[in-house]
């Protein structure tokens, strides 16, 4: 048994974090806030000249052909430093749809493009909720002419194509590319609990579009795609709560109260233990997921579950006590605890918020 | 990262599953519970067994009755064995606790001597660090050795000494010298259970069940030979303990989780399954979560423990982690059996009672070892590198140090 990442993927790890520390401060973020614009471009020609986004695509495809585990590690380093980059759309999500779900040739058509950043891709994810009685998602598609409306499409606005889950006149399922730089798609941005990374409404009037490979077996693609981007975003979660823990104590042992440090107070080294501790076990349980990612994969659905689910709940609570930790600079604009807060509540909710995957995991529990 | 093991270690594997097959006994639901005098017996019989196979203390150097092997060997052994119905883990404080004690202070002859008795629990030991003025705060301890040429004369009290009832020898920690701070006036030392001056008090718990004891000592003596480190050096020696109490709890500690799975599977309310209400839904996926989380985690602590590292302080969360889990489970059983809930007859409650049992007896593991309290500073400390509490205590003598309940 070895249950860690090796020394290879830790250089990976170091060096990425050190690049983050220098190009891309917490403040970073908060321009983005600040500016409204749809991501970071330089950041982003940054670490696509790094090759972060070709860490999971074979070298056929234009790709790094490394695995999981380094782009793990990089999501970790990327969550830790709230990055303002449209990686969990256009990587983890787009880029694995096109994987799992598209033919060879359009892998060697799009995936390049993917790995050196020249193209950015969102992913419009089939959705059976209805808010204020509209469905979330209508898009229809009639011979691959997309007709309605995919709302709160993560980096909509960003994206050159999109990755869009529709139904064809005989009620099935699948994925579509769509070109966005076409009058047949109208975008609009719509702001966020978290700015930095922002979302748009994606509506389509006979838009042109194509199915992902022969537009078959959807169902096991789309939960194998949710699967690994639900270990991916787990890290990124997990590298949330490592910077907000290291900031509550930083904050706490600097900052004097009654004569002593507020950090030597058991009611604050208690509510550090507790981030501590909640995100030890959704660190270990997101260790255990990447493992299934890359070989596991009959494990992977349940260890999917459980590293989101335990992300979630360790993320809002890092992040929340963060605040409090901090008092009452914790709620200004200019500390960066709410730059966390705001990530963690957006990141709970893509892909699926937590009683959605905790149904799914104990599905699989009771199934097992 | 892999849960593969090496050619080695599944050769390993195959040797402890071979002998298992043919030496241990399956589990079997509806087997009665037996005394604790019987549990004891059985106990010691399977260790001997175990140790005359050559499996006892695998990670011990073969001449003190160990097999020389690694860590990793012992978690393949406890994951093999957890599929019987033996009594491994039932002298682990003994073992995992006192056995370190002596193999890093004691002497060769004494080590040669007393290490293979205590691998094939032919003597039980137990650990005495705790008294009744000296609980989270372990340090506080009074019961006083005073040296008398080549011997020591202890008088005191300890408790909640685990197994005392069954031991033959026990680590003691006692207060040598008053004059100086609390943490440099302490020595450790071995002790014979049965000699005179000590004497056992079980202590019967909220459960009705007697685990632990009180231990007195009134003018027990011990030769000097059996001082375990440097005199006033017991506290370093007392964090070395503790330490690898820590790794030997680690994954052994039961959560409650797989019981509470078994039961939502079974359990039925106005004839439709419970595991259906989403309510018992939230509540299995978050404690899954946890459960899976601390398994996750001692994995890694294992890696880490098997590439050189000592075991860290982190061992901490999963002490933390499970023990409340394991009384909220419980708790929430029985809320799940509804008005049958309170019934503690083992051929009527589920799993012989389990969940009554553990309801019952669940409040003792969150104080155990130290409290939740006492995990919280430890992790917070000791982790998180965060500043130590201002002690009221410190610098002064600790003849100077008032402790216990004040109270008239």
């Amino acid at each position: 048994m070895n249950f860690d990442f090796s020394d290879d993927q830790k250089t990976i790890q170091d060096q990425a974090r050190l690049v983050l520390s220098r190009e891309c401060p917490p403040d970073r973020a908060r321009q983005a806030l600040e500016h409204a614009r749809a991501y970071d471009e330089t950041l982003w020609k940054q670490v696509a000249e790094l090759g972060w986004p070709a860490i999971a695509i074979d070298e056929e495809f234009g790709g790094l052909g490394m695995g999981y585990l380094e782009l793990c590690v990089i999501a970790q380093e990327l969550g830790r430093a709230v990055a303002p980059l449209p990686f969990t759309a256009s990587v983890y999500l787009a880029t694995e749809a096109v994987k799992l779900c598209a033919s060879d040739t359009q892998k060697a058509e799009w995936l390049p493009q993917l790995a050196s950043g020249d193209a950015i891709a969102c992913v419009a994810l089939p959705e059976t909720r209805s808010i204020n009685h509209g469905a979330i998602n209508t898009v229809t598609a009639s011979d691959a002419i997309l007709n309605g409306t995919a709302q709160a499409v993560l980096h909509g606005h960003a994206a050159d194509f999109a990755i869009v889950a529709a139904r064809d006149d005989a009620g099935r399922m699948a994925f579509y590319k769509a070109d966005l730089n076409n009058s047949a798609i109208q975008r609009q941005v719509q702001p966020t609990i978290d700015p930095s990374q922002a979302m748009a409404t994606l509506q389509f009037t006979d838009a042109p579009s194509e199915p992902l490979g022969n537009g078959e077996g959807f169902s096991h693609c789309y939960q194998q795609l949710l699967d690994r981007a639900a270990v991916l975003l787990s890290f990124e979660q997990i590298g949330g709560c490592e910077a907000v823990i290291d900031m509550a104590k930083t904050y706490t042992e600097g900052r004097y109260a009654f004569g002593r440090q507020v950090a030597s107070f058991q009611a604050i080294k208690h509510k550090l233990a507790d981030m501590f501790v909640a995100k030890e076990l959704a660190k270990s349980n997101a260790y255990y997921g990447a493992w299934a990612m890359t070989d596991g994969e009959r494990e992977l659905p349940l260890a999917a579950a459980t590293a989101r689910v335990s992300a979630i709940n360790a993320y809002y609570l890092c992040s929340k006590e963060n605040i409090q930790a901090h008092g009452g600079m914790g709620f200004t604009w200019e500390f960066d605890c709410h730059l966390y807060y705001r990530r963690a509540q957006l990141l709970s909710s893509v892909i699926g918020s937590a009683p959605v995957w905790k149904n799914r995991l104990t599905e699989q529990l009771l199934t097992a | 990262m892999d849960f593969k093991d090496t050619p080695e270690q599944a050769a390993f594997r195959a040797e402890v599953r071979q002998w298992l097959t043919a030496n241990a006994r399956p589990k079997q639901s509806g087997a009665g519970r037996p005394s604790q005098a019987e549990r004891y017996d059985d106990a010691k019989r399977w260790y001997k067994k175990v140790a005359d196979a050559g499996f006892a203390c695998l990670d011990w150097p073969k001449e003190y009755g160990g097999a020389g092997l690694s860590q990793i060997h012992k978690v393949i052994w406890s994951q093999e064995v957890a599929n019987y119905a033996e009594p491994d883990g039932y002298f682990v404080i003994g073992i995992g606790n006192c056995g370190p004690a002596i193999m890093h202070f004691a002497s060769e002859q004494q080590k040669q001597h007393l290490l293979p008795r205590m691998a094939s629990a032919e003597d039980v030991w137990c650990q005495m660090f705790s008294e009744p003025s000296a609980g989270s705060d372990v340090a506080g301890l009074r019961t006083s050795a005073v040296k008398q040429g080549d011997k020591w004369v202890v008088n005191g009290q300890k408790i909640w000494t685990s197994g005392a009832q069954h031991s033959d020898y026990g680590v003691i920690l006692c207060r040598t010298d008053t004059e100086v701070s609390k943490y440099r006036g302490m020595t450790m030392f071995y002790i014979d259970m049965r000699q005179p001056g000590v004497d056992v008090k079980p202590i019967k718990q909220m459960d009705g069940d007697a685990h632990f004891n009180e231990v007195f000592f009134n003018d027990a003596e011990i030769p000097d030979s059996q001082r375990l480190g440097e005199i006033g050096g017991g506290w370093g020696a007392a964090l070395l303990v503790l330490m690898n109490e820590r790794l030997a709890i680690s994954g052994v500690q039961p959560d409650g989780f797989p019981e509470l799975l078994q039961l939502v599977k079974t359990l039925q309310i106005d004839g439709e399954p419970v595991s259906d209400n989403p309510s018992v839904r939230e509540h299995l996926a978050d404690w899954y979560c946890q459960h899976a989380g601390i398994k996750a985690s001692t994995n890694r602590m294992l890696t880490a423990v098997a590439k050189g590292g000592m075991p860290g302080a982190e061992a901490a969360l999963g002490k933390l982690v499970g023990a409340v889990m394991n009384q909220d489970i419980a708790n929430y059983a029985l809320q799940l059996l509804g008005e049958s809930g309170p019934v503690m007859n083992p051929d009527f409650a589920p799993q012989q009672a389990h969940f009554q049992k553990t309801a019952l007896f669940s409040p003792g593991i969150r104080l155990a070892g130290g409290t939740d309290e006492v995990m919280r500073n430890i992790i917070a400390e000791q982790v998180l590198g965060m500043p130590q509490e201002p002690r009221a205590d410190k610098g002064m003598a600790f003849k100077d140090i008032p402790s216990g309940n004040q109270s008239a």
